[in-house]
């Protein structure tokens, strides 16, 4: 659509102008950017627990107790299921699941989004068209049932299965984007310089092309990421993937098969809930940083509400704000 | 036009692909479908059937590949989608006629109310950039992050099993016969409420942020300035120098993530056992009943696939350059 | 040399304003602000047409949208005021007018024909509804019909078919859609028409052209004109008046005839010397050495002594204000900002001043 690769293409100017790479300043700005910060701890504290997750879990997740639904306590910070396995340790096992699968198939798909993205867009002409068809099929197919239907007749559903099928459906979003951004790069003039220099195609690319590019992949790599997870989530959570292996959803599939919300036992879905939507929150707010990153306009950078209202400034486009403040002496 | 004519040519294909999947999902499938169907049917499937399911299935053995898809396609052509095996003698066609009006108004219904609501949300957090509203986006982020599933539960625990306010499955109330009389269109909006509610509260952000973020590039735009310099009132610069022009990716996006939309949509029915086209697949899946799990994904895929079509039409009316195309 | 009727630029015009910007200060950004503009002073007669010229960041932009309250954020003006004289003699500051005062007296009073026609106008609305929405806005009771057959008058005035009226701009060529800008400013058929570089982005054709349909509109309508640009040499053909701007300032003011013949600030006089003369004995190019300052990081004294040949110890400590020249002879309402042309406030400061150099004392 036209008005997209507008858009974009502004975006990218705009990019041009923030990514400066010789400002040391630049590089920091986005590590600055508080929203993104957050965003990059509580990812980092989710990665560790996929790390260490198993041997501090407590209890084994499989472990069958006498305490049967018990509300958190400190024996059991999350609470038991219905045959007394420690829900906490089965959220802590599960964190790995998790984040492999999100990790997999975040890279997978990205991988085979900026092969196809950048070549469309490069390469132009009808090899252009074919895969631009090709992803546009992709992108209009509804995921979730054909990844339904493809992982309930699969034998064992297990996580790596998962994130490859997750990722052969959802790459396509990003290979979208990136064959706009690369259709807009392609005809800038350092590109045609290096064209006409006589360099080839694929050192054209690597060199030029993909660098700029970077921000964009990040944030299709991020947002890919959290889709994964909340695939990977709900489709656990429906059953149709094993049962056997921990994660997240496969906790919330027991406590709706066990009819936990009838009986009250909040403990049980509460916890797995909360993680995923921190999970997801925080991979919203790197994305968001890398959006303010790429587009400065939309930066809050000065615009801090409460100061600006102490100096009854408010900021608006064809009403420029007239204070009368000290100025500085000409003399 | 040229803009139409290649979109409708794009539709044709990702059809023609859509069925050329279903076509081939249960031949590359392991096991054996014609099998697995037969078990399932426990009994009620004779031995007769095969060479029909084989059909179906377009895995006879003494038929190419090629005219395989060929009586394949003949069958869709003429409407067919096979019987099912869970619904037992049901033609497939007739169980999805049921299932999908249910699928449709629910998801239509919360998808425009949540369209609506977040995009003039959007418009005016966008347009008043330094007021406390900026902070609201951390929040709506945090609901957004929230799997759909997860938000029905704790929907359903709080509404229905704490408060009672509403039922926590069902599409209606089960000792009411279907029928067009009030009482029925009551219960069925009784039963509706939650499904709907929890839709419109997970996915409004994102239609919130992403106006949000299209008024403010667009607000920067010259010809916003240009009608403020013009002394025109503020409401008509906000709705149609601003709105009007940040809306065009909006519906862009719209259209892309109907995909998505859908799946989200799915997973609500299955929580609430709402008879919708998705709990009908799930279904479907989990008993193998192979020709209405395919007549399923086609129907869904068609629906999409109309969905994009009415998105695309409405862009094109909304914007200007794109009957020029060039 | 030009096209333009001698007669508009006969009879100089008294002193009459009808736009007085006094002392403007505005800055950019809103904590640690760089202060783009500092005291500018400018005054607008009626019936006159000012030039306003300098190099791209000089703050000729910021002058003329600051005048009107129409800076984009992070902008922010911080004080001085802008006197609009009416035809009956009242006077309005257009910083001190509310929102609703300032939302009638615009386009009514002053009109803006903003830089970069590609953006200017909305590309989902026929450029007839946008011409006339801006009458609507200001005369409620005129209907839908009126206004466009009066946005099509407009369109024929600025020489493009009122069957255009329908189009969508990007149905048009940068020149129309130009025109439309010029046409759509003066729906409301305002006392000042401020432009910004409305031709820098078309071809040497369509510039004459555009040119050339302002001055005639101007010989019919009457209005006084801001032209902002940063071609010097097209201001000497068309203004009546120039304004020099370097650093946020304003460091010459005189007739065009005077800063094309006589400049007395260094900087203009180098800018003179930019462009080749298309007649005349040939002579080498000059040009200015250095480049424009950062103006967040403005040294003391004047902004423009690191690339001047005449500055002395004096110019790092005295910023010099605009005041009259100190070549006898001289109109008397010119103005320059040079430390060469008050020897008085030089020696105050403990310096010693020196005299206005041969080459800026030409009579």
């Amino acid at each position: 659509m036209s008005i997209d690769s507008e858009v974009l293409e502004r975006d990218l100017d705009v990019a041009q102008e923030a990514a400066a790479p010789t400002s040391p300043r630049r590089k920091f700005l986005f590590m600055r950017n508080t929203k993104a910060l957050t965003g990059l701890v509580i990812l980092g504290f989710f990665t560790l627990m996929a790390i260490i997750g198993p041997w501090i879990a407590p209890y084994d997740p499989d472990a069958r107790s006498k305490d049967v639904l018990q509300p958190p306590s400190w024996d059991h910070l999350f609470g038991t299921t219905h045959i007394g396995q420690d829900v906490f340790s089965q959220i802590l096992v599960g964190t790995r699941g998790v984040m492999v699968v999100g990790f997999v198939a975040g890279i997978v798909a990205t991988t085979i989004g900026v092969l196809i993205g950048v070549t469309a867009g490069y390469i132009g002409g009808f090899g252009d068209e074919g895969l631009s068809a090709l992803s546009n099929v992709f992108l209009v197919i509804p995921q979730l049932p054909l990844i339904i239907i493809i992982a309930g007749q699969l034998p064992s559903a297990g996580g790596l299965t998962v994130a490859l099928v997750i990722a052969a459906t959802g790459w396509a979003w990003g290979a979208r984007v990136l064959r706009a951004q690369t259709l807009s790069l392609r005809k800038r003039d350092f590109i045609e310089a290096a064209r006409a220099n006589g360099e080839k195609s694929w050192r054209i690319i690597t060199a030029e092309i993909l660098p700029n590019l970077t921000a964009i992949i990040a944030a299709g790599f991020v947002g890919t990421v959290g889709f994964a997870v909340l695939s990977q989530i709900t489709l656990s959570f429906i059953g149709i993937t094993s049962v056997s292996e921990w994660n997240w959803g496969t906790v919330l599939f027991w406590a709706q098969a066990q009819l936990a919300l009838q009986q009250g036992a909040w403990w049980w879905f509460v916890p797995a809930g909360l993680c995923i939507a921190l999970l997801g929150m925080s991979l919203t707010l790197i994305n968001f940083g890398i959006d303010e990153f790429v587009n400065p306009r939309l930066r809050s950078t000065g615009l801090n509400a409460r100061k600006l209202r102490k100096r009854q400034i408010r900021p608006r486009i064809g009403f420029t704000p007239v204070v009368h403040e000290a100025k500085e002496d000409r003399s | 036009m040229r803009f139409f004519v290649r979109r409708i040519i794009f539709y044709a294909i990702t059809l023609w692909a859509a069925i050329t999947i279903n076509f081939f999902i249960p031949r590359v499938m392991p096991g054996d479908p014609v099998q697995a169907a037969i078990a399932a049917g426990g009994g009620t499937i004779s031995p007769d059937a095969i060479p029909a399911l084989q059909a179906l299935f377009g895995i006879d053995p003494t038929q190419s590949l090629w005219s395989q898809y060929v009586d394949y396609l003949q069958m869709l052509a003429h409407g067919d989608l096979g019987t099912s095996f869970t619904y037992i003698g049901s033609p497939v066609l007739d169980v999805i006629k049921q299932a999908l009006p249910w699928t449709i108004g629910l998801v239509g219904i919360a998808t425009i109310i949540s369209f609506v609501i977040g995009t003039l949300i959007g418009s005016g957090i966008g347009w008043r950039r330094g007021t406390w509203a900026d902070s609201l986006l951390p929040i709506s982020t945090f609901f957004s992050a929230v799997p759909y599933f997860w938000l029905a539960l704790i929907a359903i625990a709080i509404f229905s099993v704490a408060l009672g306010w509403f039922p926590s499955s069902g599409s209606y109330d089960r000792n009411m016969v279907p029928n067009l009389s009030w009482d029925f269109i009551g219960s069925v909006i009784y039963y509706g409420t939650l499904p709907a509610l929890t839709i419109v509260i997970s996915s409004i952000s994102g239609w919130i942020l992403g106006m949000r973020n299209m008024m403010v590039t667009v607000s920067s735009e010259d010809y916003v300035t240009v009608a403020q310099a013009k002394g025109i009132s503020e409401r008509r610069v906000l709705f149609g120098y601003s709105a009007r022009n940040a809306i065009l990716p909006q519906v862009s996006s719209f259209a892309l993530s109907l995909g998505f939309i859908v799946g989200g949509t799915l997973i609500m029915e299955i929580v609430f056992s709402y008879q919708g086209i998705g709990f009908l697949l799930f279904n479907a899946v989990n008993a193998k009943d192979y020709p209405l799990m395919q007549g399923c994904f086609l129907v869904i895929t068609i629906a999409v696939l109309a969905a994009n079509i009415l998105a695309d039409f409405v862009y094109g009316a909304l914007d200007p350059r794109t009957r020029q195309e060039g | 040399m030009s096209a333009v009727p001698e007669l508009q630029r006969a009879a100089r015009p008294a002193h009459d304003p009808v736009l007085e910007i006094k002392n403007l200060s505005v800055d950019y950004g809103y904590d640690d602000p760089t202060h783009v503009l500092r005291q500018v002073s400018l005054t607008l007669n009626r019936g006159e047409v000012l030039g306003l010229a300098g190099e791209s960041g000089c703050g000729k932009s910021t002058l003329a949208y600051a005048a009107t309250r129409l800076l984009p954020p992070p902008g922010l003006i911080t004080g001085g005021q802008v006197l609009f004289t009416d035809r009956d003699g009242t006077q309005s500051d257009i910083l001190a007018m509310n929102d609703s005062d300032l939302r009638a007296s615009r386009w009514q009073d002053m009109a803006i024909v903003f830089q970069g026609a590609m953006n200017s106008l909305n590309p989902v609305f026929r450029i007839g509804r946008q011409i006339a929405d801006g009458i609507q806005a200001h005369k409620p009771g005129i209907s839908k019909k009126e206004a466009l057959e009066r946005a099509g008058e407009l369109l024929d005035m600025v020489g493009i078919s009122a069957d255009r009226l329908r189009d969508y701009p990007h149905q048009l060529s940068g020149g129309m859609r130009q025109r439309v800008m010029i046409a759509m400013a003066l729906a409301l058929d305002p006392q000042v028409l401020i432009m910004d570089e409305p031709t820098t982005a078309l071809d040497v054709v369509m510039q004459r052209q555009i040119v050339e349909q302002i001055a005639e509109l101007r010989e019919r309508l009457g209005f006084s004109v801001i032209f902002i640009t940063h071609d010097v040499s097209l201001l000497i053909e068309i203004a009546d008046r120039i304004a020099i701007m370097y650093a946020g300032e304003i460091v010459e003011d005189a007739s065009s005839q005077d800063v094309y013949r006589r400049p007395r600030h260094p900087y203009a006089d180098g800018l003179l010397h930019s462009f080749p003369p298309l007649r005349g004995p040939r002579r080498e190019l000059g040009g200015i050495p250095g480049s424009p300052p950062d103006m967040s990081k403005l040294p003391t004294g004047c902004p423009f002594r690191d690339r001047c040949e005449f500055a002395w110890d004096a110019c790092a400590a005295i910023t010099p204000e605009l005041t009259g020249t100190a070549v006898a002879g001289d109109d008397p309402r010119r103005t320059v900002a040079c430390l060469r042309h008050t020897p008085d406030l030089v020696q105050a400061a403990g310096f010693e001043p020196k005299p206005v150099p041969e080459r800026l004392a030409l009579r």
